[in-house]
C-alpha cells in the first residue's frame, strides 16, 4: 500500500462524493482543471463519465511540453546538433515535433541528448563530462523552476562550470489570466495546480475572485481530491460566493513554500515567454538573472533553428486553450496518434489530446 | 506537469534525503525543504522535495470523506 495515495482512491468515498455533485449541481457549469496531471487523473478515474451533464470539464495549458512553442524547441533541437554539446531533458521532451525535426530523431542522427528524471543528473553528467557543455532544458511551471534554480546554485558552489540551463519555464497565474482575458472560453472556475501550488500558495490565486469573480480549488490527484474538489466549486458556484478554496491542505498552505519561492526568484527574473496557441504572455515566463548568466545556454552558444512553422491542421493551440477539444481536431486518432504524433499534446503523457486517446476513445468530446 | 509522491524520509545527510516508496530507496534534496525530518512524508518532484505533507491534515481530509460516506449512507436509508 502506498501511504497517502491509496487511501485517497476508496470507491465507496468516491461514490458518496458523487451522490454529493450531483446533489448540489443544478444548473450547468464550465470548469477548468489548468493542470495536465489532473487532466490525466481525471481521465483515468473515469471521473467525467461520473459527474451530471451539468459539470462540463475543460483542459487547460497545464502541460510544459505542450505549451512550450516551436521556436524554442527548434533551438534546443539545434543545439544538441553542435558537436561537443550534451544536451538533457526529461523524458516527455524527447518525441515533441518542431518546425523539422525532433531531440528523439537529432539523437538518432548522432547528438549527445540524453533523458534525465533531475537536474542533480543532469549536474552528474556535468561533472562527469568536464570537457563537454551540458545543457538542461527548463521546462516546467513554479514547481520545476525551483528545483532547477537549486541546481544552478549547487553547480556555482561546487564550482561547475559546463552546466548550462535554456529556461523555458513558464508561470501558471499569468497564463490564467491570458486564458480568461482573451474572453474565448466562458468559464465558471478552475481547479487549481496542487502541486504549483505547494510551491506558489494558494493565495496566489486569490486574483481570480477579486478580479474575474471565478471561483477556484485547489485539488490534489486522488480520485477523492478531484472530486471533493469539483464539490467545493459547484458548491461555491451554486451559492454565487466566488472564492478559493483549499482542498489539498495536506500539501497547500497559503503562503505556499517559501523557501522554493526564494530559490527561484533568486536566480531567474520574471519575464515575457511565448506560449503555443497563445502567442507572448507578458511576465509569464522566467529568464536567468544578470548575475547567473553565465549558466544562460542562449548566451553561451549561437544557433540558428531556421523558421519556426506549424503542423498544418494540428489544433493544439486551441486544445491548450480549452477552446476546442481533441475530437475536433482533423488530425485526432487519424493521422496524429501516440505512435505518430503530430502535436506535443498527443506526444506529453500529460497531453489533453493523448488523455483523450487513451481513455476517453471514441467517446463524446 | 507536476507529477509529484509523497515519500517517507529514512535518513539525511547534508541536506540530501534517502526516501522509500513501495521498497525502492532513492535519495532526494532537501534544498527546497531543509526542515523537513527524519520520518517526515516529503512532497518529491524531479528529485527534489517541494513540500512536507502535513499528517494531521491529510488525517482531517480523509476523516471529512468518511463523515461524507456515512452521512451520504444515511440519507439512502431515509424511507
Amino acid at each position: 500500500m502506498m501511504k497517502y495515495l491509496d487511501e485517497f482512491r476508496d470507491p465507496a468515498l468516491a461514490a458518496a462524493l458523487v451522490d454529493k455533485i450531483r446533489g448540489r449541481s443544478t444548473r450547468p457549469v464550465r470548469i477548468m482543471e489548468f493542470c495536465g496531471t489532473h487532466t490525466v487523473s481525471i481521465f483515468k478515474h473515469g471521473i467525467r463519465e461520473l459527474l451530471p451533464p451539468t459539470i462540463g470539464m475543460l483542459s487547460g495549458p497545464g502541460c510544459p511540453v505542450c505549451v512550450t512553442g516551436n521556436g524554442d524547441l527548434d533551438w534546443a533541437i539545434a543545439l544538441a546538433s553542435e558537436p561537443e554539446v550534451i544536451v538533457t531533458t526529461f523524458g516527455d521532451m524527447l518525441r515533441v515535433p518542431g518546425s523539422r525535426s525532433s531531440l528523439e530523431k537529432a539523437k538518432a542522427e548522432g547528438a549527445d541528448v540524453r533523458m534525465v528524471y533531475s537536474t542533480l543528473d543532469a549536474l552528474q553528467i556535468a561533472k562527469d563530462n568536464p570537457d563537454h557543455p551540458v545543457v538542461f532544458l527548463g521546462i516546467g511551471f513554479e514547481t520545476t523552476a525551483p528545483t532547477i534554480a537549486a541546481s544552478i546554485l549547487q553547480a556555482e558552489a561546487e564550482g561547475v562550470d559546463n552546466y548550462y540551463i535554456l529556461s523555458m519555464h513558464k508561470l501558471t497565474p499569468p497564463a490564467t489570466r491570458a486564458i480568461l482575458n482573451s474572453g474565448e472560453s466562458s468559464l465558471d472556475g478552475i481547479v487549481g495546480p496542487g502541486h504549483v501550488t505547494t510551491v506558489i500558495g494558494s493565495q496566489a490565486w486569490e486574483f481570480l475572485p477579486r478580479d474575474y469573480g471565478l471561483s477556484c480549488v485547489i485539488a490534489g490527484f486522488e480520485p477523492l481530491d478531484i472530486l471533493q474538489g469539483i464539490y467545493t466549486l459547484v458548491d461555491s458556484i451554486e451559492s454565487e460566493e466566488p472564492r478559493v478554496d483549499n482542498v489539498y491542505s495536506r500539501s497547500v498552505r497559503p503562503e505556499g513554500n517559501q523557501v522554493a519561492l526564494e530559490h527561484m526568484y533568486r536566480v531567474f527574473e520574471v519575464c515575457a515567454a511565448d506560449w503555443r496557441g497563445m502567442g507572448r504572455v507578458p511576465a509569464s515566463g522566467l529568464k536567468l538573472r544578470q548575475r547567473y548568466r553565465h549558466f544562460d545556454a542562449r548566451e553561451r552558444f549561437e544557433v540558428d533553428p531556421g523558421p519556426s512553422l506549424e503542423a498544418p491542421g494540428c489544433l493544439c493551440g486551441d486544445v491548450i486553450r480549452g477552446v476546442r477539444t481533441p475530437p475536433e481536431c482533423g488530425l485526432y486518432r487519424k493521422v496524429c496518434t501516440p505512435h505518430h504524433p503530430v502535436g506535443p499534446c498527443m506526444v506529453s503523457s500529460e497531453g489533453t489530446c493523448a488523455a483523450y486517446y487513451l481513455y476517453a476513445g471514441e467517446q463524446r468530446s | 506537469m507536476c507529477v509529484a509522491v509523497p515519500l517517507r524520509v529514512k535518513s539525511i545527510t547534508d541536506l540530501r534525503a534517502e526516501v522509500e516508496m513501495g521498497g525502492v530507496s532513492r535519495v532526494v534534496s532537501l534544498d527546497l525543504t531543509p526542515e523537513a525530518q527524519v520520518g517526515d512524508y516529503v512532497i518529491v518532484h524531479a528529485g527534489y522535495a517541494i513540500g512536507i505533507l502535513d499528517e494531521e491534515e491529510a488525517r482531517e481530509t480523509l476523516e471529512i470523506f468518511r463523515q461524507i460516506s456515512d452521512l451520504m449512507e444515511a440519507d439512502d436509508e431515509i424511507p
